[in-house]
């Protein structure tokens, strides 16, 4: 069952700041209200993983890994390999987050960073197959939320591609019956390259990558996932109110420029 | 023994004539049945068939939070659970909760909270109930639409209903109120709620791939079906009350008349 | 400012309906938006001078302070019982809120009250921070021991009672019958004889569902006339 989360423990003094800054254009940490904060992209850190990122969104700390291991198709898809996207809140992270079953925040995150990178056809699913209805590739992109300081969804779709960017899969080769590791590695071929940007609407502004203070005065979240050719592959509102159809649209729009621009910071971070 | 045909990929979604293999036009909603009050123990209930969705919804509320602890000083909390049935779809489902239950459950939730008047029960809780009976396509849709209708039922003072519906695309077309197989073989799926007087959009996803001309084109579709679902559900909800009003009088006249 | 009603009254409205535009008065049920004024239920719209209000058709019962209501006794704590007055919140009555001696150690306190017992109780205290706080210290309040429990929707008390009390007093004329109203719903019916009770539970039920017609007086009266006729009947021929 989902419930009205409780509010978060911060002064109401506090929270007005914020939303007074914010509705004359500027917000706590000067940022205008269409700038990211900085963002620090690192890769290949978990030799063990078939790839790996670690993000730095302002404060906020996300670690991405992928590992690719041989297994079964789904029934229904005999002909395409498994992509599974996990994201979990560990109580590290936040002194609200607690052990257990993934919250449905977790979950949100997990499906909409999901969505982004299936929608996208990311990955080819086609060529992650090694024996039709037997044997395919499946590549599990687990996400670690390790500092919360707002707007993880974004942290962890940046992640999330930065790690499969980095990804080295083992050459595997079918010999009769069966499937081996012919040694020797390739890229993971990727087609696409989806970034979640997400807003959010404090009092009557939309402002892009809310910081956690922010997050705690919004009324509403939008995140738009844009992939490489300026598409929409997934869509997202979150919160307690709502959008009008025009700031929606507005929305859309600023996505496009926002998520190119974190796309090329990702290239660039993955590939040097 | 009855053995239930096994759902095919089907070969075309649109067919030569422009029509959708149930026999819609692209612009056109699947048929809708709306009830309300069905419920006895309930404090309000609604049921909505839309295609072959059907789905269930009672509230219960506001009362007293159980456990204490999740009570909220200045507001009732709204909890919201939507669930499917394990025989509701064409291959059983587990009875436990999914993850895709969970996240439902949070947009479904998040699509109301707007309207709903909670700072007039501090302390409470209004829980919501979505049952889907039988699932083909746009049943968070369906069950927003009915859970609106479920909470004035109870009587929950609300700013007013909230109307949903999705739009998706089909073979390159965009297309109205999408089934399971189009959402399944199409390419694209827009699930969107509005609350019609105060203009504003409270659950809206998308998943698949679309221009952002298309986005647009299919989004003011979708903001339209809204408007006249929301039509539907308010003359649903009249019509339930006035019809008590009515009876009463008829039955006055009568006497008069004998 | 034109003040004009959009709605008609006494007619069924939908929560975000418009029920009128202008410099109206708002009062319950009813919200304005920039010159609009819109329902926030499903119920009745009602004109009051410029006063604009919507009587809700359904809904539980919002305590009040000052309320004459009927509970049951659902748990019993160290200092108090804890009574469902049918209410969003679980209402408390203190030992202290009884009459006698004060301070009744914990073992005494069932010989009060037990677990399903009825009370009539008022309401002392009742605010956004707290469970309604009850007492029995007043004329007619305490337990029930006897008679027939009915319990309708909270929102169709005030037409059971009537203008001025006329509604109820006639059913209590009419039946026979000690009728006493609770504000929460809950109406206890004491009568001579168990049809008399049924009659007047009848002819209760009755206005729960008619409410808002107009003659429901006359069909009342007419209802429990021809019950004493058939017990008429029925007593000449057991007789």
């Amino acid at each position: 069952m989902s419930a009205t989360p409780q509010l978060p423990p911060v002064a109401k003094l506090e929270q007005k700041t914020v939303v007074d800054l914010v509705s004359k254009g500027k917000r706590i940490d000067e940022r205008g209200p269409e700038s990211y904060r900085p963002i620090q992209i690192q890769v290949g850190l978990i030799e063990k993983a078939n790839g790996s990122a670690q993000v730095h969104l302002g404060k906020s700390k996300v670690l991405a890994g992928i590992k690719v291991q041989t297994g079964t198709p789904f029934p229904d898809t005999p002909d395409e390999g498994v992509l599974t996207v996990n994201a979990e809140l560990v109580p590290l992270a936040s002194p609200s987050f607690e052990a257990g079953p993934p919250s449905e925040a977790a979950i949100e995150i997990s499906r909409v960073v999901d969505r982004g990178i299936r929608e996208s056809k990311a990955i080819d699913m086609k060529s992650l197959v090694l024996q039709k209805g037997k044997t395919v590739q499946v590549v599990y992109v687990d996400i670690y939320v390790l500092d919360h300081d707002g707007n993880l969804i974004d942290a962890a779709s940046m992640a999330a591609l930065a790690a499969l960017v980095n990804s080295k899969v083992a050459k595997m080769e079918v010999k009769g019956d069966e499937v081996i590791n012919k040694g020797g590695h390739h890229q993971l071929p990727l087609n696409n390259y989806p970034v979640a940007v997400t807003f959010a609407k404090v009092d009557r502004t939309i402002i892009v990558d809310p910081s956690l203070e922010e997050e705690q005065v919004m009324t509403a979240r939008l995140t738009v996932t844009i992939d490489k050719n300026g598409d929409i592959c997934a869509m997202q509102k979150g919160g307690l109110y709502g959008f009008t159809p025009d700031e929606v649209r507005k929305v859309v729009h600023m996505a496009v420029g926002k998520a190119a621009e974190n796309r090329a910071r990702i290239m660039a971070a993955a590939k040097g | 023994m009855n053995k239930l045909p096994e759902p095919k990929q089907p070969e075309k979604l649109i067919d030569d004539k422009g029509l959708r293999i149930d026999g819609r036009r692209l612009d056109e909603l699947r048929p809708i049945k709306l009830e309300v009050g069905l419920l006895d123990k309930a404090d309000g209930s609604a049921y909505i068939e839309q295609g072959k969705n059907k789905i269930l919804v009672a509230v219960y509320g506001p009362r007293e939070a159980h456990p204490k602890h999740i009570a909220m000083p200045e507001r009732a909390v709204i909890r919201c659970r939507y669930h499917m049935a394990p025989f509701s779809v064409d291959e059983r489902k587990n009875p436990a909760p999914s993850r895709r239950e969970m996240e439902l459950s949070k947009v479904i939730r998040e699509s109301l909270e707007p309207v709903v008047l909670t700072d007039l029960y501090p302390r409470t809780t209004i829980d919501l109930f979505i049952e889907v009976l039988q699932s083909d396509g746009g049943s968070r849709c369906a069950g927003i639409t009915a859970a609106s209708l479920a909470l004035a039922d109870a009587g929950i003072p609300m700013k007013e209903m909230v109307a949903a519906c999705a739009v998706g695309k089909i073979e390159g077309k965009l297309a109205l109120d999408l089934s399971d197989a189009e959402d399944k073989y199409g390419e694209a799926d827009i699930p969107v709620a509005l609350v019609p007087n105060a203009g504003l959009v409270t659950l809206l996803q998308m998943d698949g791939h679309l221009t952002l001309s298309e986005f647009e084109q299919g989004f003011t579709m979708a903001l339209e079906a809204c408007k006249t679902l929301h039509a539907m559900q308010r003359e649903v909800l009249k019509k339930k009350y006035a019809t008590m009003k009515e009876a009463a009088e008829e039955r006055e006249e009568a006497e008069v008349v004998a | 400012m034109d003040m004009v009603l959009v709605a008609e009254p006494k007619q069924v409205v939908a929560p975000g309906e418009v029920l009128a535009e202008g410099d109206h008065l708002l009062g319950d049920n009813a919200y304005r938006i920039g010159t609009k004024i819109f329902s926030a239920c499903v119920g009745i719209l009602e004109v009051d001078g410029n006063r604009v209000f919507v009587v809700p058709l359904k809904g539980g019962y919002f305590p009040r302070v000052g309320d004459l209501v009927a509970g049951r006794i659902v748990d019993i704590g160290l200092s108090g019982w804890l009574v469902d007055i049918r209410a969003p919140y679980e209402a408390m009555l203190p030992a202290s809120e009884t009459p006698g001696p004060r301070g009744p150690r914990r073992r005494d306190l069932s010989t009060s009250y037990e677990v399903g017992d009825m009370v009539l109780a008022e309401v002392l205290a009742f605010d956004r921070t707290r469970d309604p706080l009850l007492t029995v210290k007043g004329p007619g309040l305490g337990k029930v021991a006897s008679g027939r429990v009915v319990e309708i929707s909270a929102a169709k008390i005030p037409r059971l009672i009537g203008r001025k009390g006329s509604m109820i007093s006639m059913l209590k004329k009419e039946t026979d019958c000690q009728i006493t109203v609770g504000q929460n719903g809950v109406v206890m019916v004491w009568g001579k004889s168990p049809e008399s009770e049924r009659v007047a539970v009848e002819a209760i039920y009755m206005v729960e569902r008619e409410a808002h017609t107009r003659g429901l007086t006359d069909r009342i009266r007419e209802l429990i006339s021809r019950s004493r006729v058939v017990e008429q009947v029925a007593g000449t021929q057991t007789a």
